[in-house]
C-alpha cells in the first residue's frame, strides 16, 4: 500500500517540470533509462525475438550441448552458444532476465509494502506495538531467505501432494521464491523507516499538524514518509539487484527456480559448474546481462532518489 | 535506562523462544533426518525404530517442550549427524565465523566510508562516478561466483593465497584465532573480501547519499560562512551527521553478514557456524539447526539493542522521542 | 572518526602487505617427511565404526580400524586380523585370529576384543545390524579362535563382515564406550571423537568438519607397508569448484569426489591426473506399475506403465550414450543390467541395451498402447545424491518430450526425495534410484531388495517402490539365495535377468564413474567400491 502510494506521488512529481529537467540534463541517467527500457522491451518481447522457447524441453537437444558462442569460435545458429542441455543461451537469457525481473520487482514491492507499513506503525505508535513489531523483525532476520524458501517449498509440496493446491510444483516455484524473498527483506525497510519516524515525529511541523487535528495516518504518509523515502529508495534499488542475486543463490543451495525454467541467476549457477572446465560462456553472458541490468537500475535509482529528495532541492 | 535494558532482555528471551518454536515447525519440511542417518541397506523396520527412539513421531508441542526444557539447562542434545554435543559443536565453530564477519565488516567500513565521503563531497567528479560504478560489482554478481572467481585468480592462477580453510589457527583458551599466524591472516583475505563486498557497496551508497544531504543543510552552510576549514566541516560536522543511518545499516548488516556467511563459508570451506548450518540442513540435523537459529536470534536481538543504544548516544533528539513515547 | 578510520585502514593495509609478502602455505619441506593432504566433499561424521553404514565413513575408518578379513586391490577377501576362516557346519563359522597384533596403545588383540566388537556392532545404537541378521550367537573358543552360529546357512558372512571393524575392548570399557553413542542422551560417547584400532594409521588429532590428522602405526602387524607417508591430513571441502581449485593450486594432494565436467581440465593440467573406473552402483529409473491410476499423470482411470509397450517405448527412447557424452562428459558406463561388472552374478552376455527407437516408432508403440497423443507424468529426481543426477533427469525430459511423453520434473534434495519416493509412501509415479550391492557384492542383494515383489513381512522388495512383480522371477530369486552349486546358480541368475530385462521393468542407465584426482607425484590405488585406502598411497 505504502509502496503504491509513494509511487503515485513519485509519478506526480516526475511529471513536474524540474524533475524532468534534472532527468534530461543527466546524460548518464538518460543512458541508463534507455538501456533499462531496451532490456525490458527485449524481455517482454522474448517469445517474438527468441530462437526457441528454452522452457520447452522438446526444444532441447543434447546433440548440440555445450556449443561455444560466435565470439568463441561457435556458429551463428546459436549466437551465444548453448548450455549443458543444448539450450540456446540467447533465448535462455531473454527468458531468464524476464523471470529475474519479475522475481526482483515482485519481491521488492512486497518487502517494501510490508516493511514501510510496519516501520511507520512501529515508529509512530511506539510502546508495546513498537516492541512487538521490532522483535518480530528480529525473529524474521534470524531466518535466512533460503530457509524460508526451503520451508515454503516443503509446505506447498505437501499441500500439492494432498491435492489441496491444484498446481504442479514447477508452477508454484516462482510465487514461493517471491514470497520468501519478500518476507526476508522487510525488516530492513521497517527498521529504516522506524528510525526516520522517530526523528521526524518530534519535529515542530509534525507537532503542529497533530495539534490542528490532522489524523495520524495522514501525518505519517503526507509528512513523515516522504522524509524517510530517501534511504528506502536506496535500499529498494539495491534490493532489486539483491533479490535477483539471492534468487541465484537459492539455486546454489538447491531451492531456486527449477533448472527446466532457468532464471538469469539459475543460468549463472548452471555455468558455475563449468567455471573450472573452461566453458566460461554459460556464466559470462548471463553475468554481463545481470551486471548491466543492475548497473542501469541502480543509476536510475540514484537519480530518482536525489530528484525526489526534498532536502536536495 | 536499566528498566529499558531489563525489558529488552526479557524480549530477547521471547524472541529466542519464538525462533525455536518456528524452527521446530519448519523442520518438518526440511526433510527426513532418518534417511541421512542410515545406509542404503538399513531395513524399513530399523528406520522406523530409529525414528521412534529419537522421538520424531511425537507431536511438535511435546518435542518443543522437551527442547526448551533441555535448553534451559544448557543441554542442546547430540547432533543427529555426528553424535557430538551440539553446544560444543557451535562453540568450536563460532570464532571462525565471528573473525570472518568482523574482518569483512572492517573491510566494508574502511573502504566504504571513505569512498562514500569522497563521492558525496564531489558528486560531479568522474572519480566518484567510477567509484559508484565499480562499487556496483559487489551487488551485481552472486556471492558464490565472486568467491570462486577470486579463488581461481588468487589461488589457482597466481598461487598467492589459499583457496580453502582458515590456514593455521592458534588456541587462546576456548577460542581459536587466525589473527596470530601469517597463514591464518592470508586465509582471511579472500573470504572477507567476498563477504564484505556487498556491505561495502551498501555503506558507500548510504554515506554518499547522507553526505549529499548534509552538505546542503543550513548549518554546514553557516559553518562554511563562519570560515571553518572545509576539513573540519566535512568531517567534524557533515560526516558526524551521516552516522545515524550508517550505524543502523551497519548494525543490521552485521547480522546479515553472519547470515550471508553461509554462502561464503561454503565456498571457502570456512569452518564456521554457517557451514555447519548448511551441512545440518542437508542432513536434517534438527538439534544443530535449532541451536544455531536460537543463537542467531539472540545475536540479532543483541545487535539491535546495541544499535538502539547508539542512537541515544549519537542523536540527543531521540532521547526526548523515547520520553514522548513513554508518556504517550 | 577520521583518525579511527585512517588507523584502521593502515592496520588493515599492513596486515594485508604482511600476509601477501609471505609465501603460500608453509610448504611441506622434505625434512618434515611426506605429508599427504586430501579432501572430500563431506566429513567423516564419526570415529565410531558402527555409528553409520556409510561408504565414506567405513572407507576412512579402515585406515585406523581393521576387519577380520579385508578386501584387496581387486576386492577379493584376504586375511587381516583373522588368518583363517570357514564353516565347520552349514550354520557355524570359525575365525582364527592373527597372533601378535597390537592395538595402537600397545595392548594385544585377543578373541575377547573380537567378541566384544561384534556384539557392539550388533548392539544398541549400531547402524550395522543388517550385517547380523542371520547371527544367533558369537562365542570365544580360545584366545585366538571365535565361532559364530547362524540361524540359517549364511555363505556370505565373512564377506559381509569385511565392513565390521575390531575395536579394543579394554579401551572401550575404560572410556565407557561399550555401546554405540545414544542420540537420545545428552552425553557424548568417547568413541565418537577418539579411536583405538589395530590399523596402519593412528588418529593423531581431530577437528570435526575441519581436519582429521593421522600418523602411521609403526607397530603395524602387516610388514608389507606400501605407503611412504609420515602424516595424513584430511580436510573437508564441500564445494566442488573449491575442491578442484585446491588440488590445482597444490594445497591438496588428492580429492575424492570430482565433478565429471572437470576431468578434462585436471587431465590436461601438467600437475594433476585423473583416476577413474566404473563404480559398482547402477543408476536406474523405475515405474509405478502397482497403482491402478498413477498419482501424478494426465491419464485418469488407468496406469499407462502397466502396459509393457509404454515401458518399452520410454526405455528405448532414452539415449544413454548421449547422456554419457554430454552430461557425464564420458564418465559413465551405460548398462542394460541392474548389477555392475565386478559383482558376483553379473552376466556380460546379457548386458546389451536394445536399439534406440526413432521418435515415430516410439510414438507408434504408444499409439498401439492407446496413447496416440502421449501423456503427462511426473519424474522424481534427487539433486544431490548421484553424479549429475538432476542434469540426467533434465536430459531425459527432453528426450521423452520428443515422443509425446511430457515429463514434469520434480527435483529435490535427497532428504526430502527418499522420504517421499521410498516405501511405504512410494509417493511417485516415475523415479530415479541408484544401488550398489555393497553388503555382499552379490547379485542376490539386488534381486531381493530391488526387484522381488515387495512384501513387508518377508522383508523382500523393500527398495522396490514401483512394486514391479513377476512370480517367476520371485521363485528364481528365492532359489538363488540358497543354491550353492555355482553353475546351477549362474544359470538361474541368467534366467532371472532375462525376465526383468524382457519385461522392461526398470530402465538401467549407467554405472557412474568413480573419479578421483591427484597430483602427478602421488601414486594410489583405486577400487571399484569407491573405498580409498591410504595404505596404498606413495608420494614421489
Amino acid at each position: 500500500m505504502a509502496g503504491g502510494i509513494s509511487i503515485a506521488r513519485a509519478w506526480r512529481k516526475v511529471s513536474g517540470s524540474d524533475i524532468y529537467y534534472s532527468f534530461r540534463t543527466s546524460r548518464i541517467t538518460v543512458a541508463a533509462a534507455i538501456v533499462t527500457a531496451i532490456i525490458f522491451a527485449a524481455c517482454f518481447a522474448a517469445p517474438l525475438i527468441a530462437i526457441q522457447d528454452p522452457y520447452d524441453p522438446a526444444n532441447l537437444d543434447l546433440g548440440v550441448a555445450m556449443r561455444p558462442p560466435v565470439f568463441w569460435g561457435g556458429g551463428w545458429d546459436f549466437p551465444l552458444g548453448t548450455d549443458d542441455q543444448g539450450r540456446d543461451m540467447y533465448s535462455a537469457i531473454l527468458y531468464g532476465t524476464r523471470l529475474s525481473l519479475i522475481v526482483g520487482f515482485a519481491s521488492v514491492l512486497l518487502a517494501m509494502a510490508l516493511g514501510v507499513t510496519i516501520g511507520l506503525v512501529s515508529g509512530y505508535a511506539g510502546g508495546a506495538t513498537d516492541a512487538v513489531l521490532m522483535r518480530a523483525a528480529d525473529v524474521q532476520l534470524t531466518f535466512p531467505a533460503f530457509l524460508i524458501a526451503l520451508t515454503l517449498d516443503g509446505i506447498v509440496r505437501g499441500l500439492i501432494a494432498q491435492k489441496v493446491l491444484p498446481f504442479d510444483h514447477d508452477a508454484i516455484a516462482l510465487p514461493v521464491i517471491v514470497l520468501s524473498l519478500g518476507l526476508s527483506f522487510w525488516p530492513q525497510y521497517a527498521r529504516t523507516v522506524r528510525g526516520a519516524v522517530l526523528v521526524e515525529r518530534t519535529k515542530d511541523y509534525v507537532n503542529a499538524a497533530r495539534i490542528i487535528g490532522v489524523r495520524p495516518w495522514r501525518i505519517l504518509w503526507r509528512h513523515i514518509l516522504p522524509n524517510a523515502m530517501g534511504p528506502v529508495l536506496v535500499i529498494a534499488t539495491i534490493n532489486l539487484a539483491v533479490a535477483i542475486i539471492t534468487e541465484a543463490t537459492l539455486s546454489f543451495l538447491g531451492v531456486g527456480m527449477p533448472k527446466t525454467q532457468p532464471s538469469l541467476g539459475t543460468l549463472i549457477q548452471i555455468g558455475n559448474d563449468y567455471l573450472s572446465s573452461g566453458d566460461l560462456w554459460i556464466t559470462v553472458s548471463p553475468g554481463i546481462m545481470l551486471a548491466v541490468l543492475v548497473l542501469a537500475v541502480n543509476l536510475l535509482g540514484d537519480w530518482l532518489r536525489d530528484a525526489l529528495n526534498p532536502k536536495l532541492r | 535506562m536499566i528498566a529499558f535494558l531489563i525489558r529488552r532482555l526479557f524480549q530477547a528471551a521471547i524472541v529466542m523462544l519464538t525462533v525455536a518454536l518456528i524452527s521446530f515447525v519448519l523442520f518438518n519440511y526440511v526433510g527426513d533426518p532418518i534417511n541421512a542417518m542410515v545406509g542404503q541397506d538399513t531395513s524399513l523396520q530399523d528406520r522406523e525404530k530409529l525414528r521412534q527412539d529419537l522421538g520424531l513421531n511425537d507431536p511438535i508441542p511435546i518435542r518443543f517442550a522437551r527442547f526448551v526444557a533441555n535448553a534451559a539447562q544448557g543441554q542442546f542434545g547430540l547432533s543427529y549427524r555426528t553424535a557430538e554435543p551440539v553446544g560444543r559443536m557451535i562453540l568450536e565453530r563460532l570464532p571462525a565465523t565471528l573473525e570472518l564477519s568482523l574482518v569483512a565488516a572492517l573491510f566494508a567500513l574502511c573502504v566504504g566510508v571513505p569512498m562514500g565521503v569522497y563521492s558525496g563531497l564531489h558528486p560531479k567528479s568522474w572519480v566518484s562516478r567510477i567509484l559508484q560504478a565499480v562499487s556496483l560489482i559487489g551487488i551485481s554478481l552472486p556471492t558464490f561466483l565472486i568467491g570462486i572467481l577470486l579463488i581461481l585468480i588468487f589461488a589457482v592462477g597466481l598461487g598467492v593465497l589459499p583457496s580453502f580453510g582458515r590456514g593455521e589457527t592458534m588456541k587462546l583458551g576456548g577460542w581459536t584465532t587466525g589473527f596470530l599466524t601469517v597463514a591464518g591472516l592470508k586465509a582471511l583475505i579472500l573470504p572477507s573480501i567476498t563477504l564484505g563486498l556487498f556491505q561495502l557497496t551498501l555503506i558507500m551508497r548510504i554515506v554518499r547519499s547522507e553526505m549529499l544531504e548534509v552538505m546542503r543543510t543550513d548549518y554546514v552552510k553557516f559553518a562554511r560562512a563562519r570560515g571553518l576549514k572545509s576539513r573540519a566541516i566535512n568531517f567534524g560536522h557533515a560526516l558526524k551527521n551521516t552516522l545515524v543511518p550508517v550505524i543502523t545499516i551497519t548494525g543490521l548488516q552485521l547480522g546479515q553478514l553472519i547470515a550471508f556467511a553461509i554462502i561464503t563459508e561454503t565456498v571457502f570451506a570456512w569452518p564456521g557456524v554457517g557451514q555447519l548450518f548448511v551441512t545440518s540442513v542437508y542432513s536434517a540435523d534438527m538439534p544443530v539447526m535449532s541451536a544455531y537459529l536460537a543463537l542467531i536470534g539472540f545475536l540479532f536481538v543483541t545487535i539491535n539493542l546495541l544499535v538502539d543504544l547508539l542512537y541515544f548516544a549519537i542523536d540527543p533528539r531521540l532521547r526526548t522521542a523515547q520520553a514522548a513515547t513513554r508518556a504517550a | 572518526m577520521t583518525f579511527e578510520t585512517r588507523r584502521l585502514i593502515l592496520a588493515g593495509g599492513a596486515a594485508l602487505a604482511l600476509a601477501l609478502a609471505a609465501p603460500i602455505a608453509s610448504a611441506p619441506a622434505e625434512a618434515q617427511g611426506k605429508t599427504f593432504r586430501w579432501a572430500n566433499d563431506g566429513d567423516v561424521n564419526s570415529m565410531d565404526p558402527y555409528s553409520r553404514n556409510e561408504t565414506f565413513l567405513l572407507a576412512f575408518l579402515q585406515n585406523i580400524y581393521e576387519p577380520l578379513a579385508r578386501r584387496d586391490k581387486n576386492l577379493k577377501l584376504e586375511p587381516a586380523l583373522a588368518v583363517k576362516w570357514g564353516q565347520t557346519s552349514p550354520t557355524t563359522w570359525f575365525f582364527d585370529l592373527r597372533q601378535g597384533v597390537k592395538f595402537h596403545d600397545g595392548t594385544p588383540l585377543t578373541a575377547d576384543d573380537v567378541v566384544f566388537s561384534l556384539n557392539r556392532a550388533n548392539g544398541k545404537g549400531s547402524n550395522m545390524l543388517g550385517y547380523f541378521a542371520t547371527v544367533k550367537a558369537i562365542r570365544k573358543v580360545s584366545d585366538f579362535r571365535v565361532e559364530v552360529d547362524t540361524n540359517v546357512p549364511d555363505p556370505l558372512l565373512a564377506s559381509k563382515w569385511a565392513q565390521i571393524f575390531i575395536m579394543s575392548k579394554a579401551w572401550a570399557e575404560k572410556n565407557k564406550a561399550e555401546t554405540v553413542g545414544d542420540l537420545t542422551k545428552n552425553e557424548e560417547n568417547f568413541a565418537t571423537r577418539n579411536a583405538m584400532g589395530t590399523g596402519p594409521f593412528k588418529l593423531k588429532s581431530r577437528e570435526p568438519d575441519v581436519k582429521t590428522v593421522l600418523e602411521p602405526n609403526k607397530d603395524w602387524w602387516d610388514k608389507k607397508v606400501e605407503h611412504n607417508l609420515t602424516e595424513v591430513v584430511f580436510s573437508r571441502i564441500a564445494n566442488a569448484a573449491t575442491r578442484v581449485a585446491a588440488l590445482r593450486s597444490g594445497e591438496i594432494d588428492m580429492v575424492y569426489t570430482v565433478p565429471p565436467q572437470d576431468t578434462d581440465t585436471l587431465a590436461k593440467d601438467p600437475n594433476t591426473k585423473i583416476l577413474q573406473g566404473p563404480e559398482t552402483r547402477v543408476v536406474y529409473l523405475g515405474f509405478d506399475v502397482f497403482r491402478d491410476e498413477l498419482l501424478y499423470s494426465s491419464v485418469k482411470g488407468k496406469n499407462p506403465f502397466k502396459d509393457k509397450r509404454v515401458r518399452e517405448a520410454i526405455y528405448r527412447s532414452i539415449d544413454v550414450d548421449a547422456i554419457k557424452r554430454t552430461v557425464m562428459r564420458g564418465q559413465s558406463f551405460p548398462t542394460a543390467l541392474m548389477v555392475a561388472p565386478g559383482i558376483n552374478g553379473y552376466t556380460k552376455e546379457l548386458d546389451k541395451r536394445p536399439a534406440l527407437l526413432k521418435p515415430e516408432q516410439a510414438k507408434k508403440m504408444l499409439a498401439d498402447a492407446g496413447y496416440p497423443q502421449g501423456f503427462e507424468v511426473t519424474l522424481d529426481c534427487p539433486t544431490d545424491r548421484y553424479v549429475n543426477d538432476e542434469k540426467i533427469c533434465q536430459a531425459i525430459v527432453g528426450m521423452l518430450a520428443r515422443i509425446g511423453v511430457k515429463i514434469n520434473l520434480r527435483a529435490q534434495t535427497r532428504l526430502k526425495y527418499f522420504a517421499q519416493i521410498l516405501l511405504p509412501k512410494a509417493d511417485m509415479s516415475f523415479y530415479m534410484l541408484g544401488w550398489s550391492p555393497a553388503a555382499t557384492y552379490d547379485v542376490h542383494d539386488v534381486f531381493i531388495n530391488l526387484i522381488q515383489t515387495s512384501n513387508a513381512a518377508t522383508k523382500k522388495g523393500q527398495f522396490n517402490p514401483g512394486r514391479y512383480s513377476n512370480p517367476k522371477f520371485d521363485e528364481l530369486a528365492d532359489k538363488i539365495q540358497v543354491e550353492t552349486d555355482t553353475a546351477k546358480r549362474n544359470a538361474m541368475i541368467a534366467e532371472a535377468t532375462k525376465i526383468y530385462t524382457g519385461d522392461f521393468g526398470y530402465i538401467p542407465l549407467h554405472q557412474q564413474a568413480v573419479i578421483w584426482a591427484a597430483r602427478k607425484n602421488v601414486d594410489l590405488v583405486q577400487t571399484a567400491d569407491n573405498s580409498f585406502q591410504i595404505r596404498w598411497v606413495k608420494i614421489k
